[in-house]
């Protein structure tokens, strides 16, 4: 049951992301640094944050 | 005559205008008002009795800002018809899509966590054990779904919603200066002692509690599921104006109540106030934690739901509360998995509940910007929004709320590695 269960979770997370595989909005300018900024922006400040949230349980 | 037969028909325009908004109001009041929850609730109380009513200046200026985010989300789900997370897998693509998800997931489950804490502390306080609180609790959200009507949830949640306005005649029991009010609401300035760590830590709490990503997916499939329409969507607009101002109230009157009763004294927790104000008024402190409670039963069963809806939509299940258990079993099953994990976590002994409190307004800041920045750049999709895309003075407004927020959350991330850097 279990191993069905992940079976089927793994074929359906496969066809959202074969149905999601291109992002539908146009990619303009403005959208495109707007991303690549976000994507900077949430990798240093999720280090951050996990630094001290480990730091303070020590 | 004439003037008779204007005023019947103007009395006519109206009366009908109120019931039109009646039937669509609810998802702005309960998401407003839903965002005082357990861990909103104590970041009120720790701020009113650190600073006093020196803050007061910044929840008033949350209030628009929460209602500018959250109107985004109306327009969006009225003219897509879809929810929050399968209009970000489908305008932005599956690693933004996944990104959304699990970053929902996330900070869902922590801030669930922390409204069983609040529930659990807040009955407490009336001898009740931890463990039949959460039971409680389980049977109460687990019954309010089971109708099979979102109508019907819809107007049980607003019940609870009504019931967090219980904090307003504590404010009149403790007679604050109207005077000291006014100034401290309308003029900004920082409390005595200037800009420090803590106030800093403080001030991203309380943005979190105000603004956090859960509503914005919540909001958006909650008007999905009512059926809202595009031309519903200026009586969506005063739904969440009117949700926000509710939400200022509670946390202004929850502020006033603590900065007069509870000034200097080191507060962490809600239910811990509640306690401490019992001596001096037994009607205030129970007031509190009546109030604890229901916020986070509110808080809990709208971030269950944003969730499920959200994996709903994504995963192509059933996931209404229109359809009934066996019609849409996943969106029900993954609600009561969330429920039962989250209400667990609190019953395990030592687990590190204080700081989980305070991290998840934190980190719900921290991710806030991403949220936003989404929303803002779908409600710019003129494909997708045609007349109902943003204005050049919503844009104006909220491109300058992320800007500011993006800010404050560097700050705070620099801070975390400085943390001598504001002393």
């Amino acid at each position: 049951m279990i191993k069905t269960f992940f079976t089927h979770s793994y074929a359906k997370i496969r066809e959202i992301n074969q149905k999601y595989e291109k992002p539908r909005i146009e990619m303009s300018r403005w959208v495109r640094a707007s991303l690549i900024l976000l994507r900077v922006y949430l990798f240093s400040l999720i280090g951050l944050s996990v630094y001290k949230f480990i730091t303070l349980l020590k | 005559m004439n003037i008779f037969n204007q005023f019947y028909y103007q009395y006519r325009r109206f009366a009908k205008a109120i019931r039109l908004f009646l039937l669509t109001a609810g998802p702005g009041i309960i998401v407003m008002v839903a965002d005082n929850d357990a861990g909103g609730i104590t970041t009120y109380t720790a701020t009113g009795a650190k600073y006093g009513m020196h803050l007061l200046w910044f929840l008033v200026l949350l209030g628009p800002v929460a209602y500018y985010v959250q109107e985004m989300t109306v327009r969006l789900g009225a003219v897509t018809k879809r929810g929050h997370a399968e209009a970000i897998f489908s305008a932005f693509g599956r690693f933004w899509g996944w990104f959304s998800l699990l970053d929902l997931v996330l900070t869902d489950w922590l801030t669930m966590i922390t409204e069983f804490i609040g529930m659990t502390a807040a009955m407490s306080i009336f001898h009740i054990p931890p463990v039949l609180t959460v039971v409680i609790c389980w049977l109460i959200m687990g019954a309010m779904i089971m109708s099979g009507r979102y109508w019907t949830w819809e107007k049980i949640a607003l019940l609870f919603c009504v019931l967090n306005l219980i904090y307003i005649p504590a404010a009149f029991m403790v007679h604050p200066s109207v005077k000291d009010i006014a100034f401290n609401s309308f003029v900004p300035h920082f409390p005595p002692g200037g800009f420090t760590n803590e106030l800093f830590f403080l001030l991203m709490a309380n943005i979190g509690t105000t603004i956090a990503p859960w509503m914005l997916f919540f909001q958006q499939s909650s008007v999905v599921d009512k059926g809202l329409h595009e031309k519903d969507i200026k009586f969506g607009k005063i739904d969440t104006a009117i949700g926000s101002l509710l939400t200022v109230i509670v946390a202004t009157v929850l502020i006033i109540v603590c900065g007069k009763l509870l000034y200097g004294v080191p507060v962490d927790d809600a239910a811990v106030a509640a306690k401490q104000i019992m001596p001096q008024n037994s009607i205030i402190g129970t007031l509190i934690a009546i109030g604890l409670f229901d916020a986070g039963l509110l808080g809990a069963i709208c971030i269950s739901l944003a969730s499920s809806w959200a994996f709903g939509e994504v995963f192509g299940w059933a996931h209404s509360l229109n359809q009934k258990v066996r019609e849409a079993p996943w969106f029900y099953a993954y609600y009561f998995f969330d429920l039962l994990l989250a209400g667990t976590v609190v019953l395990i002994p030592g687990a590190p509940l204080v700081l989980i409190t305070l991290f998840v307004q934190v980190i719900a800041t921290t991710l806030l910007p991403a949220a936003l920045v989404f929303l803002i750049l779908l409600l710019n999709d003129k494909k997708t929004m045609g007349e109902y895309v943003n204005t050049t003075w919503q844009n104006i407004v909220n491109i300058s709320i992320v800007a500011v927020i993006i800010a404050l959350s560097t700050m705070y991330g620099v801070s975390t590695l400085f943390p001598d850097m504001f002393k």
